[in-house]
C-alpha cells in the first residue's frame, strides 16, 4: 500500500488580486521505504508540494493522502499532531533553534512534540548522534557548528521520532557540494537503517541522481518520472 | 514544564540587553510603589492612630439623632438610665471591645474672673477614657495629665488667649437642659494641645462635675466611645454591634442608639482615602508600565522569532504549547523585575528608617518617619506585577500561537 496518493491535486494562490496556480492537476504515489526527490525550477511547484505532503497546508482540488490520512481533512491540531507523529522536516536553512544545543535540538521534538520518557529520550538521542557522526558536538549551540554539521543535527532531529516520512526542502542548497554529497548519503543511510521513506526537492541537477526516484515538476504540471531501481511510480 | 522555563529563560538571555532594561524597568516601578506605599501608609496609619487614640476612639454610640444636632451640643438627646443600661451590657459582652467610656458634652462659658469666652466641654471618666483613647495624656502640654474632681483641662488657644496657667481658678457657666444657667469654679490643671493641629476649644472636666454644673438627675451619657482589641478589626465588628443595637428601639418602635465609626465622625479620613486614592494610581502606573514594557518586549520577541516558531509549528508542537512558551517568558520577566523590585524596595524603606526623616502632624512636632511595608503589601504588588506581565504576554503568545507554519516558515 502507498505512504502517499495524490490524485489530481491543485492548488491555487491568491497574492493580492491575483491568483497563482502552484499546482495543476498533480497525481503520484509513493511506497514506504523511498528515496525520493522533487526536481524543477525555482517557481515550479516543488515547494508547494512538500508543504501540501507535510500536511502545512492543503490542497485547493483533489485528494491527498499520507500515511492514511486525508490531508484536506486535518484541522488544526489534528494536523499538527498527525506532524509530529508521522513527519519529519528538514529545512533549507536547517532551522536548528539557537538557544538550544546540539542534543537539546535533537531531542526537543520527543520532549515538546512526544512527550517520551527519559532513559527512552536519552537512548534515542544518543543513538542518533552517533549516527550522523555529533557525538562529540552535542553540547555545542547551533551557531558553534558548521553548516553541514547543522544539517546532520537536522537530519536526526527529522529521525528522532522514528517518523514515516522525512521531507526535505532544498537540504543541499546552503551547502557546498561535498557537504551536500555527505548529507545526502547520510539520509540514504538513515533510510536503510530505519526505513524511512525520504522525499527531498532540489533544482540542483547533480545531486538528483542521488534520488531512486525522481519526479519532474514544470509550472506545476507533473512532466516525468524516473526510477532507479526504487519504490515509487508515477 | 521545567522544559518550558528553560527555553523562556534562555531566550531571554539571548537579548541580554533587552531583557535588562525591561526588568529593570519593572524593578524601578516596584520600588517606588513599595517605597510609596510605606511611607504614605506609616503616614496615614500614623494619622489615623493620632486622631482614634487621642480624641474620637474607634467607634462612637449616641442616642439617635444627636450627630446630626452636634454642633449645638443638645442635651436634651442626652441617652438615660434605661438606654445607658442597655447599652452597657450589649458593650459588656463584646469580647472585642477592650475599653469604653462615656461622655458627656456640652458648651458653655471660660471666666478668668475679667474675661469670658466660650468653650466647649467634654466631661470624661478619666480612668475609662484614659483606657478608650489612650493618647489623650500626651496631649496636655502644661501641668498635669491627671484629670480630678474640681479640675479642668483647658485649649492651648484659650489658655493663650485668656492668659490662663495650669493653677489658677476659672469659671464655667453652662446652660441645662431645662434652660437655666449655672456655673462652677475650675482649677486649671493642664493646658492640652489640639489633636488636629491649631485652633480647637474643646476642654475636658469630670463626668462628676460636668453632673453637678448641669443639674443632671440621674446618669445622662452624650456619647461612648469604643476602643476596640483590634483596630483591623473595626468594619467587623462596627457590622456586629450595628446589627446588637438596631433591636433595641425607642417609645416610637425606631432604632434608640446609632453607631459611628471614626470614618464617618472625622473629616481626616477624607485625607485618608486621598492617600488610598493616590496609592491606587501610584499601583496603577506600575501596572501600565508592566503592561506596556513587556507587550513590547514580547511582541518584539515573536516578531523576531517567526521563523522558529513557524519550525516548531511544523514538527508539531501544539499552538497551546507555543502559547505556553510565550507566556512563561513574560512570567519569568515579571517574577525577575517583582523580586529584585522587592529586595530593592525593601533597602530603600531600611535606608529611609535610617535617615531618621522627620515631619510634623498637628501640634506634634518632629515626629520619626518609620516607614515599613507589610508582607501583604509585598506579596500584593509583586502579584500584580507577575499577574499583569502574564496578561501583557497574552496577546503577542497567542499571536505565536495561531501563526500558520507554512507563513512563518516564508518569514525572512
Amino acid at each position: 500500500m502507498a505512504l502517499i496518493t495524490a490524485n489530481h491535486i491543485s492548488k491555487t494562490y491568491r497574492v493580492g488580486e491575483v491568483e497563482v496556480q502552484a499546482l495543476r492537476g498533480v497525481s503520484f504515489e509513493i511506497e514506504p521505504a523511498s528515496f525520493v526527490s522533487f526536481v524543477g525550477p525555482s517557481g515550479s511547484g516543488k515547494t508547494t508540494l512538500l508543504n501540501l505532503i507535510g500536511c502545512l497546508d492543503k490542497p485547493t482540488e483533489g485528494a491527498l493522502t499520507v500515511a492514511g490520512a486525508d490531508v484536506a481533512a486535518l484541522e488544526r491540531k489534528a494536523s499538527a499532531a498527525f506532524r509530529g507523529k508521522t513527519i519529519g522536516f528538514i529545512f533549507q536553512d536547517f532551522n536548528l533553534l539557537p538557544v538550544l544545543t546540539v542534543y537539546e535540538n535533537i531531542e526537543y521534538p520527543l520532549l515538546m512534540v512526544q512527550k517520551v520518557p527519559p532513559a527512552e529520550r536519552q537512548r534515542r538521542v544518543t543513538a542518533l548522534l552517533e549516527a550522523v557522526g555529533m557525538s562529540d558536538q552535542r553540547d555545542k549551540k547551533p551557531d558553534q557548528i558548521s553548516g553541514g554539521q547543522k544539517q546532520r543535527v537536522a537530519v536526526a532531529r527529522a529521525l528522532v521520532t522514528n517518523p514515516k516520512l522525512v521531507l526535505a526542502d532544498e537540504p543541499t542548497a546552503n551547502l557546498d557540494h561535498g557537504t551536500a554529497y555527505m548529507v545526502l548519503n547520510l539520509m540514504k543511510k538513515m533510510r536503510d537503517e530505519f526505513k524511512t521513506t525520504f522525499i527531498f526537492s532540489t533544482h540542483d541537477q547533480k545531486i538528483v541522481g542521488e534520488a531512486e526516484t525522481i519526479f519532474t515538476l514544470e509550472d506545476g504540471r507533473l512532466n516525468g518520472t524516473k526510477s532507479r531501481g526504487g519504490n515509487g511510480n508515477g | 514544564m521545567g522544559n518550558l522555563f528553560k527555553i523562556a529563560i534562555r531566550n531571554l538571555l539571548r537579548y541580554k540587553r533587552r531583557t535588562l532594561l525591561t526588568a529593570s524597568l519593572i524593578t524601578v516601578g516596584v520600588v517606588f510603589v513599595l517605597a510609596f506605599v510605606s511611607v504614605a501608609g506609616t503616614f496615614k496609619n500614623m494619622m489615623i492612630g493620632q486622631i482614634t487614640d487621642s480624641m474620637i476612639g474607634h467607634l462612637q454610640v449616641h442616642r439617635r439623632g444627636f450627630v446630626a444636632s452636634i454642633e449645638t451640643l443638645p442635651l436634651n438627646l442626652n441617652l438615660k438610665g434605661g438606654a445607658i443600661g442597655k447599652l452597657e451590657k450589649i458593650l459588656n459582652e463584646q469580647t472585642e471591645i477592650e475599653a469604653y467610656s462615656p461622655r458627656v458634652k456640652f458648651g458653655g462659658m471660660f471666666s478668668n474672673f475679667t474675661e469670658t469666652s466660650s468653650i466647649r466641654l467634654t466631661a470624661i471618666d478619666p480612668e475609662k477614657e484614659f483606657k478608650t483613647v489612650p493618647l489623650l495624656p500626651e496631649r496636655v502640654s502644661d501641668g498635669s495629665k491627671e484629670l480630678k474632681p474640681g479640675g479642668i483641662l483647658i485649649p492651648e488657644l484659650l489658655a493663650r488667649g485668656m492668659k490662663v496657667k495650669p493653677g489658677d481658678a476659672v469659671v464655667i457657666v453652662a446652660t441645662n437642659a431645662d434652660g437655666s444657667v449655672n456655673g462652677k469654679q475650675f482649677t486649671v490643671t493642664g493646658v492640652m494641645e489640639s489633636a488636629t493641629g491649631p485652633g480647637g476649644r474643646d476642654g475636658y472636666v469630670h463626668l462628676n462635675d460636668a453632673r453637678e454644673l448641669l443639674r443632671m438627675e440621674g446618669q445622662q451619657v452624650s456619647e461612648y466611645v469604643i476602643r476596640l482589641k483590634s483596630f483591623g478589626n473595626l468594619a467587623a465588628f462596627s457590622e456586629k454591634l450595628d446589627g446588637l443595637l438596631a433591636k433595641e428601639l425607642n417609645q416610637q418602635d425606631k432604632p434608640l442608639f446609632e453607631l459611628h465609626t471614626w470614618e464617618k465622625l472625622s473629616p481626616f479620613f477624607n485625607i485618608a482615602r486621598m492617600i488610598d486614592l493616590m496609592t491606587f494610581f501610584i499601583k496603577l502606573m506600575l501596572i501600565a508600565i508592566v503592561l506596556i514594557s513587556i507587550m513590547n518586549v514580547m511582541i518584539m520577541a515573536v516578531y523576531e522569532r517567526i521563523r522558529e516558531i513557524g519550525t516548531i509549528a511544523a514538527i508539531g508542537t501544539l499552538p497551546g504549547k507555543i502559547l505556553s512558551m510565550f507566556v512563561i517568558e513574560g512570567f519569568c520577566m515579571g517574577v525577575a523585575g517583582a523580586l529584585i523590585g522587592d529586595l530593592v524596595g525593601i533597602g530603600l524603606v531600611w535606608i529611609l528608617n535610617l535617615s531618621k526623616i522627620s515631619y510634623n502632624f498637628g501640634q506634634q512636632k518632629g515626629i520619626i518617619l518609620q516607614a515599613g511595608v507589610s508582607p501583604a503589601d509585598i506579596l500584593m504588588i509583586s502579584a500584580t506585577v507577575i499577574i499583569v506581565s502574564v496578561i501583557a504576554s497574552l496577546q503577542p503568545a497567542f499571536k505565536a500561537s495561531r501563526m500558520e507554519p507554512i507563513q512563518a516558515l516564508r518569514h525572512t
